[in-house]
């Protein structure tokens, strides 16, 4: 049945025609509502297209060529299961998106630089999503690419922005690069760039892990893994905060989903080591991250770095469903796969819900600056409420969905005993401590992210101005912490809903969760483990609201406004307050040593002097020194050198063309 | 009826933490006071503190937020929930499915979380002192705690507790050493979590020193008894954790009658009582250590809890 994809390609059609139409409109008045407001029914008429089609034949797959692209291949399009996923999480993602921009965007200063450019990067995730050969995939990825580069690009006076712009571009086109030479390696000798045709002819050894290693470099710098993650955390941040939620919440997504469709999907059985490297950059990605994150006092790149830490968590999720897949355990295999792709749809909720909430303190303090903010829990009271909702979902904390996932990627990293192989059996557990430690350490950020941008005294005078924003913004942000709480608390629906993904690329499916009684959740049998949401959230309710009522009723409900016990100290200045890098300082001591090479310095003045001392805190990221800094030291030495070749006399350069010649020739000659 | 009666167990299981609660503090507290050679308040005394400040009337700061009143009865209503879902003197409870191990110590980890928010609530010092380490604390007593569940899921075949103290019950388990590390790394891992000496003082008002007492400095009156009784159930969670995985005698097992639950309770009772001994002669013998110690303590917890787990890699019978 061609009929679905063919409707689902009017979508991206309608988005691009938006897209040109905001080329021409987007001085009007009415612009901002009217871009948005079109991209907001397009995703929300795709997203109910695809809900038509799951629910009426959910493993059915359709496929489409259009007579468009190269002569001899044409456009091939394709929608089976795991294509449907990935477009219910851009579209979900793109329609919230849009909501919130409508009133987002009426803040933008320049909003003919963003306006075009936002649904044309809509059309290119939905592209990239829908491609079934390979030209027609890179393209949409490289248009994918190129909008949202623009859209970074939007505030270009702005120096740091330009730099970080730079910075994406060189390591998309390193990564498109990466994806070329890959889907060449499985086109083969013959050519053949369909899906259909890569996915029946299997590479050699050597070539599947050539094509696993290209894939972790394209995609995987793409979804921001360590060390290929050093744009990530610049570019992110410095579009528009609706643009970072979506290359945050949604990009990186489908970054995933690139992976996930070569990896699982055309490369076939994989060999029984290609877990190890998925795995261990998973794990590392993941601690290195959320380091990084709790090191920020920038709010947007804060949430940044944390998105780094859950694309680890995804890769572990996946590097074990390939371990599992590998070794002939296929319902093991299901169910690390279920942990990854429900750890992508939470991503994508609570990652948009904390990015739509920073814009929102952007939009009311118009600062990033965590240490200049504080105490707008007063000021802002249902941002307030929303964005902790999705800091307890992102800290992996129950009855939230963040939770949920993580706790079916632990289960599937219990099984490992099982594992045939001592590499794995012994890599496994070590990357289910990193996992644990990356969680506890999301945990202490998400304290930091909340605490001092909301919580305490006021540090600068721009938050006592501060007012709550607009109700397009409120409404999206509140949509998103609604589905945190409900993909938390009734887990086992989107579980059975990933069953017909698993079923296609592992071969297997979890055990069917909705008739689980009481809805509880159980990855392999009751008596290993099992997890219900929904009844520890009824309980934790019942528990606390009995107390408060049990407490006001019969002990004391009396109440007294007085200042805060200031130790002997009264009115102790705000900035007495712990910031966002004092409140790092013990996980600094404890961890950067290594992660960062920190070193703290104190300069005391001399006896008797009235200076302040001074703490100085010296932190690299190693990543960027160890892997970046070489290799543009490289291309500046190179270029430097043969930058000398345009200044030469008349006389070298006659030279250097009779040596080519006779270099030349002798290879002629000598050549067998 | 049985599921009456199954619901009844549950019940009791529930009200027994809590009103245990602040006798085991008691006894703990007593015992330290007699090592020590004084007399120590009364065994009531706890339940008596709680009432008294339940009584009394909050003294909020004043830009204190909603999250500030709210927190006391969030961490209060987690962890006597978690708590409520540890074995104390029968297994498979009625509700026991709805949470294995690891939903336990994430339900404490919600607790922190609100808890070290409240500290950097009211925007002083002491809040945001106690609630960055506290955080950095757990960063590293999370991942020992994950790993000891994995070495008992390693030996049991499960996270699920029921399961996990039925098999550590049976004759099939004998002496092993991973278990062994296990157990010292949990007990390290409890040391910290319930922020007992050497890793904090619960009786101190020290500044420079303390951990827990500094996030809560600003609470009084009714959200300080909350606080004060959630830490009691914490405390009590995690001897009654030690005691059924690694003390599982006499607990009562599923559908059991009322005779074998009244051993199991009269086990529970004993179990506690010599854990509390223990805990006191411990935290009496040692010093407290300096914050930035507290790393290598419970370094020392993750590495043993590490090695346990590789012993079971090697051979299953460790």
């Amino acid at each position: 049945m061609n009929s679905t994809v063919a409707l689902l390609l009017c979508g991206p059609a309608a988005l691009l025609g938006t897209a040109i139409l905001a080329v021409a409109a987007s001085r009007l008045v009415y612009a901002t509502r009217l871009i948005y407001g079109a991209a907001l029914v397009i995703s929300a008429a795709l997203l109910v297209t695809i809900a038509g089609h799951l629910a009426g034949s959910p493993g059915e797959v359709s496929a489409i060529t259009l007579p468009l692209g190269l002569p001899w291949t044409g456009a091939r399009f394709r929608l089976d299961g795991l294509s449907a996923f990935f477009l219910v999480v851009v579209n979900l993602g793109g329609a919230v998106t849009s909501l919130y921009a409508l009133g987002y965007g009426r803040h933008e200063s320049a909003p003919h630089r963003v306006l075009p450019f936002y649904p044309a990067f809509l059309a290119g995730m939905n592209l990239v999503v829908l491609a079934d050969d390979a030209f027609s995939f890179l393209l949409s990825w490289e248009f994918m690419s190129l909008a949202s580069w623009a859209l970074v690009m939007a505030h270009h006076s702005d120096a740091a922005n330009r730099r970080a712009g730079t910075i994406y571009l060189v390591m998309a086109s390193f990564g498109t690069l990466a994806l070329l030479l890959a889907f060449g390696l499985l086109a083969g000798p013959t050519g053949s760039y369909a899906f259909d045709t890569m996915r029946v002819a299997h590479p050699g050894r050597f070539a599947a892990g050539a094509v696993l290693g290209l894939m972790l470099l394209g995609a995987g710098s793409k979804a921001g893994l360590v060390p290929l993650h050093a744009w990530l955390p610049l570019a992110h941040p410095a579009a528009p905060s609706h643009v970072s939620a979506l290359m945050s919440g949604i990009m990186t997504k489908v970054a995933v989903y690139g992976f996930i469709r070569v990896v699982f999907d055309l490369l076939g059985e994989p060999a029984w080591w290609s877990g190890i490297a998925v795995l261990l950059i998973g794990g590392v990605t993941a601690v290195l991250g959320i380091l990084h994150a709790l090191m920020e006092k920038d709010l947007k790149r804060l949430l940044a770095y944390s998105t780094i830490e859950n694309i680890g968590v995804i890769f572990a999720s996946l590097g074990l469903a390939l371990a599992f897949k590998a070794n002939a355990m296929p319902s093991v295999a299901a169910l690390a796969f279920t942990a990854a792709l429900f750890h992508v749809l939470n991503h994508s909720f609570f990652k948009s819900l904390l990015f739509f909430g920073a814009g929102a303190v952007l939009t009311a303090t118009g600062e990033r600056d965590m240490e200049k903010l504080g105490g707008l829990i007063h000021r802002l009271p249902v941002t307030s409420f929303v964005f902790l909702l999705g800091c307890v979902s992102i800290s992996a904390l129950p009855p939230f969905n963040g939770f949920a996932s993580e706790w079916l990627a632990f289960q599937a990293i219990l099984q490992s005993p099982e594992l045939p192989h001592w590499g794995l059996k012994v890599i496994v557990p070590a990357v289910g401590g990193m996992l644990a430690l990356a969680a506890a350490l999301a945990v202490a950020c998400f304290v930091k992210a909340f605490g001092i941008t909301f919580l305490g005294r006021v540090r600068s005078p721009v938050v006592e101005r501060a007012h709550e924003v607009d109700r397009w913004s409120l409404a999206a942000m509140a949509v998103l912490a609604a589905f945190c709480l409900l993909a938390g608390i009734l887990p086992g629906f989107v579980i059975d809903g990933l069953s017909p993904v698993t079923l296609s690329l592992i071969g297997d499916r979890m055990p069917v969760q909705t008739a689980q009684p009481w809805l509880s959740i159980v990855p392999i049998a009751e008596s290993r483990s099992s997890y219900n949401g929904l009844l520890v959230f009824v309980f934790i309710t019942i528990s606390a609201s009995l107390a408060a009522f049990v407490i006001h009723r019969f002990a004391s409900h009396a109440l007294r406004r007085g200042p805060a016990w200031g130790c002997g100290f009264a009115d102790a200045v705000p900035a007495a307050q712990y910031t966002a890098v004092s409140f790092a300082q013990p996980i600094r001591r404890v961890f950067g040593g290594f992660a960062f090479r920190a070193r703290e310095t104190v300069e005391m003045p001399a006896p008797g002097s009235l200076e302040p001392a001074r703490l100085k805190v010296d932190m690299h990221d190693v990543a960027w020194e160890i892997f970046y800094q070489p290799i543009t030291g490289a291309i500046d030495f190179a270029t430097e050198r043969l930058n000398h070749l345009q200044f030469l006399t008349i006389r070298r350069y006659l030279t250097l063309v009779f040596l080519y010649l006779v270099i030349l020739l002798l290879v002629l000659a000598l050549w067998p | 009826m049985a599921v009456i009666f199954e619901l009844a167990v549950q019940g009791a299981q529930m009200l027994s933490v809590l009103l245990l609660a602040p006798l085991l503090i008691g006894f703990v507290r007593k015992v330290k006071a007699r090592l020590v050679r004084r007399q120590g308040p009364a065994l009531i005394q706890p339940y008596r503190d709680l009432i008294r400040l339940m009584r009394k009337e909050v003294v909020l700061a004043d830009n204190a937020s909603w999250l500030f009143r709210v927190t006391p009865y969030l961490i209060f209503a987690a962890t006597w929930v978690a708590a409520a879902l540890v074995p104390t003197f029968a297994t498979g409870l009625e509700f026991s499915w709805a949470a294995d191990l690891i939903v336990i110590v994430a339900l404490l980890g919600s607790a922190r979380f609100f808890q070290a928010l409240a500290g950097m609530d009211v925007g002083t010092s002491f809040g945001g002192i106690g609630a960055s380490r506290e955080v950095m604390i757990a960063s590293l007593a999370e991942p020992a705690m994950l790993l000891i569940v994995f070495s008992l899921a390693l030996v049991a075949g499960a996270t699920q507790l029921s399961t996990v103290a039925a098999f550590m019950g049976s004759p099939q388990v004998g002496l092993r050493v991973s278990l062994g590390m296990s157990l010292i790394a949990l007990v390290m891992v409890a040391i910290a979590e319930n922020a007992r000496v050497p890793v904090d003082n619960p009786a101190t008002h020290l500044e420079l020193t303390m951990v827990h007492e500094a996030m809560i400095l600003e609470y009084s009156g009714r959200h300080l008894a909350m606080i004060e009784l959630a830490s009691f159930l914490k405390l009590v969670l995690y001897v009654s954790l030690i005691s059924c995985v690694f003390l599982p005698w006499g607990l009562a097992g599923a559908g059991a009658g009322p005779k074998a639950l009244a051993i199991g309770a009269a086990a529970y009772l004993i179990k506690l009582a010599v854990l509390a001994i223990l805990l006191a002669v411990f935290e009496t013998a040692v010093a407290k250590m300096r914050v930035f110690r507290v790393p290598d303590f419970l370094g020392a917890a993750l590495m043993l809890a590490l090695l346990g787990t590789l012993l079971l890699f090697v051979s299953r019978s460790l």
